[in-house]
């Protein structure tokens, strides 16, 4: 007898949302979390898009929300121009600024009453391939103690730091023109539009990525940049303090975040024989917004239900599971794959070109907005600019 | 004296990017602790560039 259907590692969104499911369907369910309290040291701006999330959850829990916004402004690297992208119609940009605190722990509990064992303080710290039974051997440590539990499936939702996929024989190592180097402070005592999500872009003082301001209640905002690894000429703590110096001279920070996020190509594939790669794990971020949250939940979902249809076939083989690979680059993968193709056109884009191009935006302000919409407006407005980019969005 | 990468304890921020971008398994978060496995790392410097804090120092 195996000692579990599926054990997850890592009780992040897409760890806690793959137990959770997995338990609400009878299977047998163990959740591995190496940290000793779930959320904590935060390493995120907590921003998501409102309408997905509604999508995802029937009952949001208030507390899980720190703040609504109407939209998000962009602004050019000289400042002078704004787009802005408001979303009380239909569009996809108004959003919430959540409190990661509460709600990954919540998750954690809800997959727990749901049914799932859970282990926190608990590290995985290798793999087995058990040929005979087909299953897996996962070993974990929890203090001086090291034990084993055999598994059907694994998950390996162990987020930016992900070994799982390595040990599985799949590379998710990250090459530096592949990783955002990210700082943020929550600041209080700030003055800023609280009713949007503020963008800024330069290449000259933001290289590679982007500076943002996502509000957290009154006077209290995230404030953070990433900036590509392979690009940046100093640390990226150093982009920010002058930002913040400049422009929010009496600002407190009341916490210090820190962070990578994955912004190469998605994987070609994020399972093997009995694993299956979930969220960061599985570089399921976008390459342009940096947002891996929602991808994190929906492709948990996924994944849990590929796990179910092997489990019952008995079949934990690549072949079976590939249909996760499927499932998830028909939905979000194909916006992955777009968005890079498009980060990759802004990377050489230098900070004369990108004012010229925000100038051209000028007067554009639907309250249909979306990323993708945007983008493609962009490109109708500068053609030749953008030529080559001009097939993604047909 | 051997050269080896160091962290700064007081510079890290126990963020996980310069896992991300090892290739030889030569670094690891314990709970809130980054181990440095000395005999794995190479020696490449890819962690040294992805440190947000710039934590991760070079030992001569
Ligand atoms: C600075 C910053 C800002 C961001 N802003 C946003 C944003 O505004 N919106 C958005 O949508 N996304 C944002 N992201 C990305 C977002 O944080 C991630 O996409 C999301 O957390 C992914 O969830 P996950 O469950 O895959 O991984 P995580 O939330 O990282 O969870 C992984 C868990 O696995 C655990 N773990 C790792 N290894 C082991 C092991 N061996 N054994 C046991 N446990 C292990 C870790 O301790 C961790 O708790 C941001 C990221 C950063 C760094
Ligand atoms: S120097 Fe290279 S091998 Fe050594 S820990 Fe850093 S990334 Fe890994
Ligand atoms: S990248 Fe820097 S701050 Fe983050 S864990 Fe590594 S050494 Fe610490």
């Amino acid at each position: 007898m195996t000692d579990y259907d599926i054990i997850i590692v890592g009780a992040g969104p897409a760890g806690s949302t793959v137990a959770r499911s997995a338990a609400e369907n009878g299977l047998n369910v163990l959740l591995l979390e190496k940290r000793q309290e779930i959320g904590v040291p935060v390493r995120c701006a907590e921003g998501v898009g409102k309408e997905k999330f509604n999508e995802i959850f029937k009952d949001i829990d208030k507390k899980w929300i720190s703040a609504e916004v109407d939209g998000a402004k962009v602004y050019s690297p000289d400042k002078k121009t704004e787009i802005v992208l408001s979303g009380d119609k239909a569009g996809n940009e108004a959003g919430y600024v959540l409190n990661r605190k509460i709600f990954d722990k919540d998750l954690v509990k809800l997959a727990t009453l749901a049914g799932s064992d859970l282990m926190v303080k608990t590290t995985a710290t290798g793999l087995k391939k058990n040929k005979d039974q087909g299953t897996i051997e996962l070993t974990m440590q929890n203090s001086d103690e090291i034990f084993t539990a055999e598994t059907k499936i694994l998950i390996g939702a162990d987020g930016i730091e992900s070994k799982i996929g390595n040990w599985a024989g799949m590379n998710t190592t990250l090459n530096l023109n592949e990783l955002e180097s990210c700082v943020q402070y929550q600041m209080t005592n700030i003055d800023f539009d609280e009713r949007f999500c503020h963008f800024y872009l330069s290449y000259e003082t933001i290289p590679g990525g982007y500076l943002w301001i996502f509000p957290k209640g009154k006077n209290v905002a995230n404030i953070g940049l990433g900036v590509l690894s392979s690009l940046s000429k100093k640390s990226p703590k150093e982009y920010l303090d002058n930002f913040v110096n400049n422009n929010f001279p009496d600002g407190k920070i009341i916490e210090i975040n820190a962070g990578g996020v994955p912004v190469g190509y998605p994987l070609k594939s994020a399972v093997n024989d009995n694993v299956m790669l979930v969220g960061d794990a599985a570089r399921h971020v976008d390459p342009i917004t940096g947002g891996g949250i929602l991808n994190a939940m929906i492709g948990g979902l996924f994944a849990t239900n590929i796990a179910i249809e092997s489990i019952n076939k008995k079949d934990y083989s690549v072949k079976t599971l590939k249909k996760y690979d499927e499932l998830w680059k028909n939905d979000f993968g194909k916006t992955l794959h777009r968005n890079k193709k498009v980060q990759e056109k802004l990377l050489t884009t230098d900070d004369k070109t990108l004012n010229s191009i925000f100038h051209s935006m000028e007067n554009y302000n639907i309250t249909e907005a979306n990323t993708k919409k945007l983008l493609y407006e962009i490109i109708k407005r500068n053609p030749k600019l953008l030529w080559d980019l001009k097939g993604l969005f047909i | 004296m051997e050269r080896k990468i160091n962290i700064n304890r007081y510079k890290c921020a126990c963020c996980g990017a310069c896992i991300a971008v090892c290739n030889f398994n030569a670094n690891e978060i314990i709970n809130t602790f980054l181990e440095i496995k000395d005999k794995n790392c190479t020696l490449c410097f890819s962690c040294i560039k992805a440190c947000p804090f710039r934590a991760i120092e070079l030992e001569e």
